[in-house]
């Protein structure tokens, strides 16, 4: 349709520009949209509306049958008067930290350690990005059974040191460290690999003025290497917070939440409310604003600092 | 070994400006050093690395790295595929066996059977393949009207679709799920229809924003010539946008399919029928009722398609991980 409405060679003709013109951007704005729609209606419907209709759900009740009914605060106040929730933000927050511990600090000190390295690069690389390429239920389904309390091979090799055996998912101490240990197994290499990209941007003047003026290799990582990618270092401890706050599949496959709760996380619970405990969509979405809320303020500050960065 | 031979030259021209004592050791150091020049300069100097205790420390940090690299990231697949081939008392017997006293092949056949890995595997693959044919027709439509056609309020809607990688997807699940059993305005149910997958996945603001990124960076000039011609937007498309922006289509074509096979909680919630489950939720809900051997075999399927892409589109995705991130 478009093709046929195309008249470009009004260009020729500039004595008549003013309406030609007016035409002319009519035309190409209605060609712009027609390119737009499809993206417009998946947009509009599966990102833009969902995310409308979370801030609508949460003071509703529905059972996507009937009407839904305005109840108020009715779903906050169910969400919050569960036990379950301030031990779900905890769980969340602990393994935020704990994440960022493992998945923040450790591929930032592997990346430095492999940028130095000048043998078996392409190896070093290919096999720590090796478990994110496998889907997260091969990694979780496989540590459940390195996890066996009986033959698991954690176990094994504790007993085979001398140490005595540890209940890993079973008790309430482990249960959490030991989601965090999947989850870093199985997400590290993304880390390792965008820090290394960046590493190798740095220009190596710098390091040779650094060393001129009698730095030793820790003062150049930290007068050199942390300045340098400090950019991205923010945006990814961004990134690592916003991906460790929707943990989902971890206490999914591997304790379902316990025990005793130990393991449930918000996004959990989430899925419980909506899809578990009978459809309770509202206490589900609520839950689901509240995460959200926080996600979002993550990330006005992270823009706040990486804005007082770039200044 | 490479570096002793490949690069003779370069390491003879450094030494023929460097101080006499070095000299005299010509024939060893070009031997050991060599390796240490011809790189980009990094935190340690190459003349720190050539010294004698900057070699010795330099191979204990490499053999202590491959050792630990390969302990924690191939040593669990070792035993994932070795444990798929030990028998269940083998598998519960203490110490373990390195290796799997007689190895049994046919559970691989055995998982195939009972996960029903064709159906998964079909399923999985159909997916995929669909979104990215749909995704990269909607995204780079998109990206070329916001890049170069410029509609009114293109910097709005383009806003829009970035702020949407702010929420990530799990936060919203449950009004996404309600939209899928009842589209808003057209009234489709899409529950176990591959287009719950396909509409989803299009919406996608980091590939509109990789697209676009790089469609900016095609010169105008290029494309007024063909216009001034009366060449169509959608042939300016075609032939001259598509075929310059192939690196870019690779990244996102393969971020695509890959998001599509790993993906787990959304499969999960909308294609709950056995018949229409992919590889991932299918493992999760026969895991409880097979043996641990059939369940690592089962994994070991599971894997290999993704393993199989990633050695043939390794540069893609190194560069894709890259692309959106270093520009911060």
């Amino acid at each position: 349709m478009e093709t046929l409405t195309m008249e470009p060679k009004r260009q020729l003709t500039p004595r008549r520009r003013p309406p030609t013109q007016r035409r002319r951007a009519v035309r190409s704005n209605l060609t712009a949209y027609g390119f737009l729609c499809a993206a417009l209606f998946c947009f509009a419907m599966f990102a833009w509306w969902p995310i409308i209709r979370e801030v609508v759900l949460s003071f509703q009740q529905t059972n996507l049958v009937d009407e839904p009914t305005w109840v108020g605060l009715d779903n906050f106040r169910t969400v919050v008067e569960d036990p379950a929730f301030g031990q779900a933000w905890r769980n969340t927050l602990v393994f935020t930290l704990l994440a960022l511990l493992c998945g923040y600090i450790v591929p930032f000190a592997v990346a430095i350690v492999l940028n130095e390295l000048r043998h078996a690069r392409a190896y070093l690389r290919f096999v720590v990005y090796l478990p994110v390429m496998l889907p997260p239920i091969v990694s979780v389904l496989l540590f459940r059974w390195f996890y066996d309390p009986g033959p698991g091979l954690f176990n094994q090799v504790l007993d085979f040191v001398g140490l005595p055996a540890l209940a890993w998912l079973d008790s309430t101490d482990t249960a959490l460290i030991s989601l965090v240990i999947v989850s870093t197994w199985m997400n590290l290499g993304s880390g390792v690999l965008i820090y290394l990209a960046a590493l190798q941007n740095i220009p190596g003047d710098l390091y040779e003025a650094a060393e001129l003026d009698g730095a030793g290799i820790l003062k150049r990582i930290w007068h050199v290497t942390v300045p340098q990618t400090r950019l991205i270092l923010l945006l990814m401890l961004m990134l690592q917070i916003v991906a460790t706050m929707q943990v989902f599949i971890e206490p999914y496959m591997l304790t379902g939440g316990g025990p005793e709760n130990a393991t449930v996380t918000v996004a959990y619970l989430m899925y419980q409310y909506a899809f578990v405990y009978g459809g309770n969509y509202g206490a589900g979405s609520a839950l689901g604003l509240m995460l959200m809320i926080v996600l979002l303020a993550v990330a006005a500050v992270q823009l706040r600092l990486t804005r007082d960065e770039k200044r | 070994m490479l570096n002793t031979t490949a690069r003779p030259e370069a390491a003879d021209e450094t030494r023929a400006v460097a101080p006499a004592p070095q000299r005299r050791s010509r024939s060893r150091t070009k031997r050991r050093g060599a390796w240490a020049e011809g790189h980009a300069r990094t935190i340690v100097s190459p003349l720190e690395l050539k010294s004698r205790w900057g070699r010795r420390i330099y191979w204990a940090l490499l053999a202590t790295v491959l050792a630990v690299f390969t302990l924690v990231f191939v040593f669990p697949l070792y035993w994932m595929v070795t444990g798929a081939m030990k028998t269940g008392e083998e598998i519960a017997q203490m110490p373990p066996s390195l290796f799997p006293k007689a190895p049994d092949f046919s559970v691989f056949a055995d998982a195939w059977e009972l996960f029903d890995m064709g159906l998964l595997l079909k399923n999985t693959l159909f997916y995929a393949v669909g979104a990215w044919l749909f995704a990269l027709a909607v995204d780079v439509t998109a990206a070329y009207a916001l890049s170069k056609l410029r509609p009114m309020f293109g910097n709005v809607i383009l806003g829009a679709m970035l702020a949407t990688l702010m929420i990530p997807p799990i936060v919203v699940m449950i009004p996404a799920y309600i939209t899928v059993t009842d589209v808003p305005i057209f009234g489709w149910q899409l529950l176990n229809s591959p287009w719950a997958i396909w509409f989803p996945v299009a919406a996608n603001g980091f590939n509109i924003f990789l697209l676009k990124r790089f469609f900016d960076s095609i010169p105008n000039e290029l494309l007024e010539a063909a216009e001034i011609d009366g060449v169509p937007p959608w042939r300016v498309l075609v032939s001259i946008i598509l075929p310059i922006s192939r690196p870019i289509l690779g990244v996102v074509s393969i971020f695509t399919v890959v998001m599509v096979f790993k993906d787990f909680v959304w499969p999960l919630l909308v294609l709950p029928d056995s018949s229409k489950m992919t590889i991932s939720v299918g493992l999760s809900q026969t895991a409880g009722q097979v043996t641990q051997n059939q369940i690592m075999a089962g994994l070991v399927i599971a894997s290999v398609p993704m393993i199989i892409v990633f050695l043939f589109f390794q540069r893609s995705i190194m560069a894709g991980l890259t692309a959106g991130s270093l520009k911060g």
